[in-house]
């Protein structure tokens, strides 16, 4: 198997929570991030999907970096990365961008679009000269869809949609090898949520780019991803190809994440069966003893209680953790 | 990789497609808001404006020098030839409370910009880097700002002797200490942005955001920060004037006319008391007012309340 390009190994990230105004004191740790693994190929997606709040942000953020894992190791193109510090960091920042999930806050409000998309090339020193540069910025605006006589605009001049664009334009600029998403169209209008999917999907059939693409909205995620991981309460629960993991969940929860999206059809949607799960994601600074899901899974018994059940391979790419589905 | 398309029923669109931007233009030009949405506000800047207007070309319109001393004309009252009357030396008072306006208007901006400059720049190293830093920075600013103003300038300037630069110095120094306070907040704030995340996510350096992505979206309350500064240094150095701590005589300031034949004769003269108390009452009214108007019409948040 050939090397992939970002490989997460046992990844936690905890944040201590503080209390005390002069003499601080650690009380409690949010186990935001709790043994996450998995691996990302050039050129693929992975869908990264689960309720707010179980550390899939959290996980994207640190795999470029933006935080210091509490423990585990990432690999990005070979390379440990998991303890470089800001210095060290600054070259390969020109291989991993991020893209946000709003698309107002994300723009500076008193930069006009060229400044926006020419500040990577400006910091890493590709800014070259004005002409090339200037072209530089069309093109990059002709990849994502805006028109390049646009770029003397402030980001107010444009709608959502429109600066989603101008962001991932940004993102473009240093031609990164990976791209993490972070609910990048989950803020926008569901039209306009088509066109800006389009773009990602045509952008890594051009320049062969991997997205680690977090989102919660499972149509969308579908519709992008090559596989998709299920994250539940700071850990992956399931991780599949995507059409495996549509076709035939595996994990209770992925169940009930799918159940969840509604049919179209009224007369399927009146006759299919839905697995239903109740009650509130519990806290992370307390996780459940044994299984974490098994306070909210319908097919609880007594050693998901006790034992926590590992990600475990089931074959063609799937792995799952459930009790349900180790070996007997 | 996947061709097919989320959902069929959406607009078919090509990545190529784009929509035209959404107009949505304010008004940009502050000085006809000022004007429609804040008339009080807009006069306030009128006089601003003629004070500074006054104290640069005071020796033009000054119809008398200000140490021009007509023995015959001592404590006349206000007429059309002395607009505020004449001194105990018959020296002409409008003439006098003129360059008065001069000095305040020299050490009112500059200390006031010197002020500001401070101010922006610990507030902009305490409010970005935070952590320990901003702990042990803000708390020397708590330790400062908790020694009464006046005493501090008495002290330092009763050693330093008294003159223009060393009150311009200490005045700038204490107003900007005090001052970085609220452009802490204002940093702490826009730091928040994802904006700032986004300069972090490809490597952007600690100068290069504070400078490009911080400074320009903190320019409301550092606008602010200086119009109001302006008023407090005017009334500091006619505090420190009136205690005979300020510019050194003949020099006529506002704070130095009051103490001076506006306090001896102000029975005889009543005149003498009023007219620099009246110039200093209206111009640092006016730069309040003028700041809280250039405050809600530049701070988002404020628009639409009145």
């Amino acid at each position: 198997m050939t090397q992939p390009l970002l490989r997460v190994d046992n990844l936690k990230v905890h944040f201590p929570v503080f209390k005390g105004a002069v003499f601080q004191h650690e009380v409690a740790t949010v186990r935001a991030v709790d043994g996450v693994s998995f691996t990302l190929a050039r050129g693929e997606t992975l869908g990264l999907v689960g309720e707010s709040g179980c550390g899939k942000s959290t996980t994207g953020l640190a795999a470029i970096r933006m935080l210091t894992p509490t423990s585990g190791r990432i690999e990005f193109e070979g390379q440990d990365i998991s303890t470089l510090d800001k210095t060290q960091m600054q070259p390969l920042r020109r291989r991993m961008q991020m893209v946000y999930q709003d698309p107002y806050g994300s723009l500076n409000p008193r930069m006009k679009v060229r400044d926006i998309i020419s500040e990577p090339l400006e910091v890493h020193g590709l800014a070259g000269e004005r002409r090339a540069r200037a072209e530089k910025i069309a093109q990059l605006m002709q990849a994502v869809g805006l028109l390049p006589d646009m770029a003397d605009r402030y980001p107010h001049e444009f709608s959502g949609g429109q600066r989603q664009r101008i962001g991932i334009a940004r993102a473009l600029a240093l031609e990164p090898s990976l791209i993490v998403c972070d609910e990048p169209v989950s803020a926008l209008d569901v039209s306009i949520q088509a066109q800006v999917v389009n773009v990602f999907v045509d952008l890594q059939q051009r320049l062969g780019l991997a997205y680690l693409f977090i989102a919660h909205d499972l149509a969308v995620v579908r519709h992008v991803s090559n596989r998709i991981a299920v994250m539940y309460l700071g850990r992956i629960v399931e991780i599949a190809p995507r059409d495996e993991i549509y076709r035939t969940p595996l994990h209770p929860y992925t169940q009930a994440l799918l159940a969840a999206v509604p049919v179209a059809d009224p007369e399927v949607e009146r006759a299919r069966k839905r697995v239903t799960i109740s009650g509130e994601i519990p806290s992370a600074m307390n996780p459940p003893s044994g299984c974490r899901f098994h306070t909210r899974c319908p097919h609880a018994f007594a050693r998901c209680r006790t034992d926590d059940p590992p990600l475990v391979g089931m074959g063609s790419g799937r792995a799952a953790a459930c009790h349900l589905h180790a070996a007997p | 990789m996947s061709t097919t398309h989320v959902r069929p029923s959406a607009v078919p669109i090509s990545v190529q497609s784009t929509v035209a931007a959404e107009p949505r233009r304010r008004s940009s030009n502050v000085i006809l808001r000022l004007i429609r949405e804040k008339p009080v506000g807009a006069l306030a800047g009128l006089v601003f404006v003629l004070f500074v207007f006054c104290g640069l070309f005071a020796d033009v319109l000054a119809p008398y020098g200000f140490n021009q001393i007509s023995p015959i004309e001592r404590l006349q009252p206000p007429s059309a030839k002395h607009l505020f009357g004449t001194d105990n030396l018959g020296r002409d008072l409008f003439s006098r409370c003129l360059y008065g306006a001069r000095i305040s208007a020299i050490i009112g901006l500059s200390a006031a910009a010197l002020a500001t400059i401070i101010s922006i720049v610990i507030g902009m190293f305490t409010g970005y880097l935070g952590g320990r830093f901003d702990m042990i920075g803000q708390r020397f600013v708590d330790a400062y700002m908790s020694f009464p103003e006046l005493v501090i300038l008495i002290a330092v300037v009763s050693a330093v002797g008294p003159g223009m630069f060393q009150i311009i110095g200490i005045l700038s120094l204490v107003l900007g200490v005090g001052g970085s306070r609220i452009i802490r907040s204002a940093v702490v704030s826009v730091r928040e942005n994802m904006y700032v995340h986004a300069a972090q996510s490809i490597g952007a350096g600690t100068g290069r955001i504070l400078w490009r992505h911080i400074l320009p979206n903190i320019m409301p309350p550092i606008i602010v920060l200086f119009t109001t500064r302006v008023g407090a240094v005017i009334l500091a150095e006619s505090g420190l004037s009136f205690l005979g701590l300020g510019v050194p005589p003949p020099t006529p300031t506002w704070g130095g006319l009051l103490s001076g034949s506006g306090r001896t004769f102000m029975f005889q003269g009543p005149w003498l008391a009023l007219a620099p108390g009246l110039c200093l009452t209206i111009v640092v009214y006016a730069t309040n007012v003028f700041g809280d108007a250039l405050r809600d019409l530049l701070d988002p948040r404020m628009r639409g309340s009145r």
